[in-house]
């Protein structure tokens, strides 16, 4: 092992000098620190993993060495995650080692500001989805589908066992939600759309008093906004069933409230603000009806009183937590992505609603506008969906998706290839400029 | 507590405003932003969309940077963390986080969408791969996901790669998950999720593994067993082998909760010993943050036998330094809508690497060690022995709960409390390698000091942090979960 640190032969970050170390050992009266392990001789390792060790700069130049393989395009990709530019603030503050370092509230006392942030977050949430309860997080928007279908379990009224699901959910969420439901009696079935949204008069046609959900999104995962989700709400209603909805933060700025549309839960990623381009790693949002409180999977924080009469956050209605409840708990989340709720809410409160509802436009107008100069390229449809759109928008190119995506590539842009002549293009963390040169190469290689 | 340079004193940060502490972000502003086609406005105001499909109006805070800066500045100094001072919180380890794996999570090219080509993140998933064989070979097993984001999404796949498992050896008939008493919460509700009934397992006098209870339990009908070791008393269970040859004998798997693997690195794998599957809590025993509550990663580990059911894609090499993503050949599927918390696995993958086999072995010496010398240094009574890692103490006559509030006030973070319920009001404590002796002194100093005090004095606690005793039967009587709620309530 190379480098200067003090701990050539342990763990760096154990201050333990060999004078203490030795007067620790004395004081539990013990000669050698194995002493103390009480380990059969028959399960004994002999600690040679063959992992080197390496001072921090080497470790930083390791990691910075292998990420650098990457090739660095310019991505215009979504279907789920998004790259949107997250500000200076939210990095800076967020790494403020006090919310970096700290773990859940159990000690509430010593823990406030943790807790009233979360407690904005899940205000900020209440504002977005018209619904009156937010929890302080989920792992992302396939495990927040999946605890939507479970809370379904347990609050259905009939004896159903029939969750629908558009035939367009993303493969992820779907077999994550098939994890979820397999140790329920539910059973997960696709309905069709038409044009990139529910085809309403199919769903009507597969909807009775055996299905206990029905799910939707909006905008979906080929960019579409719905335009009758108050219908779907309707179905659902009187089927008996629930309706959750999939969205996100930046989604609802603009579009219809969920509560307008009688959503019962709204489930997605709440990351699309807080975090950046981040290999899929998310924020599973989760709201609901009043109705099903003491049924939310998941922390919540609620203000209650301190000593002194003044209003102080707690997590609260703990005990439909795992820890309380064990197995009739409402889920068994215990760590859960409290930092990332942080950011969010910080990336949320730097646009404020002025800059979000203008977030949410420029994610309409700049999807419409790129869809039009694509569509002005020989061999080259787009949008193919005759929909209204949010920041994303499939194409249908003449020549194979495949060939031009790798095309593409070359050139340094990376697009989906959702179909064999079919194209997906998002355009919500690329700038004006990055935007000119993929339409360039786009013209290009369709050429 | 007198306020003399004796005592170790923490006073928290505390804004007071109008008789309230730092006012949320709604009563410093709210801004109401209409939303319409024709809004009246120059034409970006206007919607692009019609207004049947938008909503009418946004209503939050629009406050100025500065404004929110010294907001989050505010809140984060409310805080108490793992940088503030000790916080011995059992069965958490909550170790020191080096800074720089803050800087390799944040390096630009990492940065990738997880839809890109394969070839085009050759960096990530070399990353990835090597992340998948360190955890392999610290755990002693043969096959790892990486895709499980928290421990009990680890927990959750282990119960459904147990599932499949026997459902594709025709034993789809096994319905019963063993779970010791002792156990995380997350073990019962992991299975439960998983559609098992729970059977749960006492403990003998010792505190270890009933071995009777466990002959009793196990039948044709065990699908798994789950375990900690240590368990969550700090015990070794020493009769690991003799457990894993009977729950193998009826045909069950072993699982291994990694919750307590900071006691054992490099002394004792969990695949040595028996365990055919495992999650590894990387935000505990490979020291990610815990960000107030997560994100954390919670990778499987299991035998080659059933590698075939881990979740999909996992990461592969030819061998020439080339990496690609595949599909187990049984997968159970997905448990993450992507890959998991990517920036989580970076940071594990850098401590890992600065570690290396004599950094990890040392780890676990010193957090033994500290936990040794922690429980010599303090009054309470620690009723189970010889553990590892982690003690639990008992608080006696008083109250565990009371006790660790008014540990709050000597300046550092009570242990778990009232938890396992083995030990009468338990004080479960996991000081970890990072704290020098001093530090244990003074952490010791604040448990006798509190263990000296009276029942009246221990109520009254904490009176040094932001907020004092938060009453949490208001709370949960009528919940207000929103600033919206808070301010109904004023109206």
């Amino acid at each position: 092992m190379t480098g200067s640190h003090s701990h050539a032969t342990g763990s760096p970050y154990a201050p333990h000098t060999e004078e203490e170390r030795a007067a620790m050992l004395e004081a539990v009266g013990a000669e050698a620190v194995e002493e103390l392990f009480d380990i059969p001789e028959a399960v004994e390792f002999d600690g040679e993993f063959g992992i080197d060790a390496r001072t921090e700069r080497e470790t930083r130049e390791l990691v910075r060495s292998l990420l650098e393989r990457n090739d660095d395009l310019t991505e215009l990709l979504g279907r789920g995650h998004y790259g949107y530019y997250v500000p200076s603030l939210v990095d800076h503050l967020a790494d403020r080692s006090e919310f970096l370092t700290s773990y859940t509230q159990y000690q509430p006392e010593v823990s406030q500001g943790f807790l009233q942030a979360l407690f904005e977050y899940q205000s900020l949430l209440v504002e977005l989805t018209g619904l009156e309860i937010a929890n302080c997080s989920m792992y992302d928007a396939a495990t927040a589908l999946g605890e939507a279908a479970t809370l379904a379990d347990r609050v259905r009224s009939t004896s159903g066992t029939r969750v629908l699901v558009p035939d367009l959910l993303r493969e992820g969420r779907r077999s994550t939600l098939e994890n979820y439901v397999a140790g329920t009696d539910l059973v997960v079935e696709e309905y069709p759309t038409e044009d990139g949204g529910v085809d309403l008069a199919a769903l009507e046609d597969g909807v009775d008093d055996e299905v206990v959900m029905i799910y939707a999104e909006n905008p979906t995962i080929r960019g579409t906004i719905e335009e009758r989700l108050d219908e779907i709400g309707d179905l659902a209603d009187d089927a008996g069933a629930l309706f959750a909805l999939g969205s996100d933060p930046i989604a609802l700025s603009l579009l219809e409230r969920p509560v307008d549309v009688g959503a019962d839960v709204v489930v997605g990623d709440a990351s699309v603000l807080g975090l950046p381009t981040s290999y899929g790693m998310g924020l599973g949002l989760f709201a609901c009806r009043e109705d099903y409180l003491r049924q939310v999977p998941g922390r919540l924080v609620g203000a209650s009183e301190d000593a002194t009469d003044r209003r102080a956050y707690t997590l609260t209605l703990q005990t439909r937590e795992q820890h309380i409840r064990r197995e009739r708990a409402t889920s068994n989340i215990c760590t859960n992505q409290a930092w990332v709720a942080l950011r969010t809410a910080m990336h949320a409160a730097t646009l404020g609603p002025s800059g979000m509802v203008d977030l949410a436009k420029r994610g309409v107008r700049r999807a419409e506008d790129l869809a039009e100069r694509v569509d002005d390229l020989v061999g080259v449809e787009a949008p193919v969906h005759d929909r209204h759109h949010l920041r994303e928008f499939v194409a249908r190119v003449d020549q194979p998706a495949r060939a031009i995506a790798a095309d593409l590539e070359d050139r340094g842009y990376a697009v989906h290839v959702v179909g064999d002549h079919e194209l997906q293009i998002c355009v919500a963390g690329a700038t004006d400029e990055q935007i000119d040169g993929f339409v360039e190469a786009l013209s290009e290689v369709v050429r | 507590m007198t306020d003399t340079d004796d005592n170790v004193r923490y006073d928290q940060a505390r804004y007071v405003e109008n008789g309230q502490y730092e006012p949320l972000l709604s009563e410093k502003d709210l801004t109401r932003v209409e939303i319409g086609e024709e809004n009246g406005g120059d034409d970006g105001d206007d919607s692009p969309l019609p207004d049947d499909l938008t909503r009418d109006s946004l209503e939050l805070p629009e406050l100025s940077e500065p404004e929110l800066v010294r907001h989050y500045t505010r809140l984060s100094q409310m805080i108490y963390g793992i940088d503030s001072g000790p916080y011995p919180l059992g069965s958490c380890t909550m170790k020191y986080n080096p800074k720089f794996t803050e800087d390799v999570a944040a390096l630009p090219d990492g940065a990738v969408h997880p839809d890109r080509s394969e070839e085009s993140v050759q960096g990530t998933l070399e990353l990835l791969y090597r992340l998948q064989d360190y955890l392999g070979r610290i755990g002693g097993m043969d096959a790892v996901t990486l895709q499980p984001p928290a421990g009990a999404a680890g927990e959750f796949v282990g119960i459904r790669v147990a599932a499949a498992y026997h459902e594709h050896n025709g034993e789809g008939h096994r319905d019963e998950v063993i779970v010791p008493e002792s156990a995380h919460g997350t073990n019962f509700a992991s299975a439960a999720l998983g559609g098992y009934e729970v059977v749960s397992l006492p403990s003998d006098d010792e505190g270890r593994v009933d071995l009777e209870a466990l002959e009793a339990a196990l039948s044709e009908n065990t699908a798994a067993l789950m375990l900690t070791n240590p368990n969550t008393l700090g015990l070794f269970e020493r009769d690991i082998e003799e457990i894993a040859e009977m729950v193998h004998d009826v045909g069950g798997l072993l699982y291994y909760d990694g919750a307590n693997l900071n006691a054992l690195l490099g002394r004792a794998r969990p695949g040595d010993m028996g365990f055919d599957v495992m999650h590894y809590n990387v935000h505990k025993t490979f020291a990610t943050p815990h960000g107030g509550g997560g994100p954390g990663a919670g990778p499987v580990g299991v035998v080659d036998e059933l590698a075939p059911f881990l979740p999909s894609p996992r990461v592969r090499t030819d061998g020439d330094a080339s990496y690609e993503l595949f599909e187990p050949e049984h997968t159970i599927g997905k448990v993450h809508g992507f890959h998991g918390n990517w920036l989580v696995l970076v940071k594990t993958f850098a401590y890992i690497a600065r570690l290396g086999d004599e950094g990890l072995t040392d780890a676990s010496a010193k957090a033994v060690l500290n936990a040794n010398y922690l429980a010599s240094r303090i009054e309470y009574d620690v009723p189970y022995e010889p553990f590892h890692h982690e003690f639990v103490a008992s608080a006696g006559d008083q109250d565990a709960a009371d006790v660790a509030k008014r540990m709050l006030d000597y300046g550092v973070h009570p242990p778990t409390t009232k938890w396992p319920e083995i030990v009468p009001e338990a004080l479960m404590t996991e000081p970890t390698e990072v704290e020098s002796k001093d530090t244990l002194d003074r952490l010791a100093a604040a448990f006798n000091a509190v263990a000296g005090e009276d029942d009246a004095t221990l109520e009254d606690a904490p009176e040094r942090t932001t907020a004092r005793r938060i009453d949490q039967t208001s709370a949960a009587r009528s919940p207000r979960l929103s600033w919206q709620t808070l301010s109904e309530e004023e109206e």
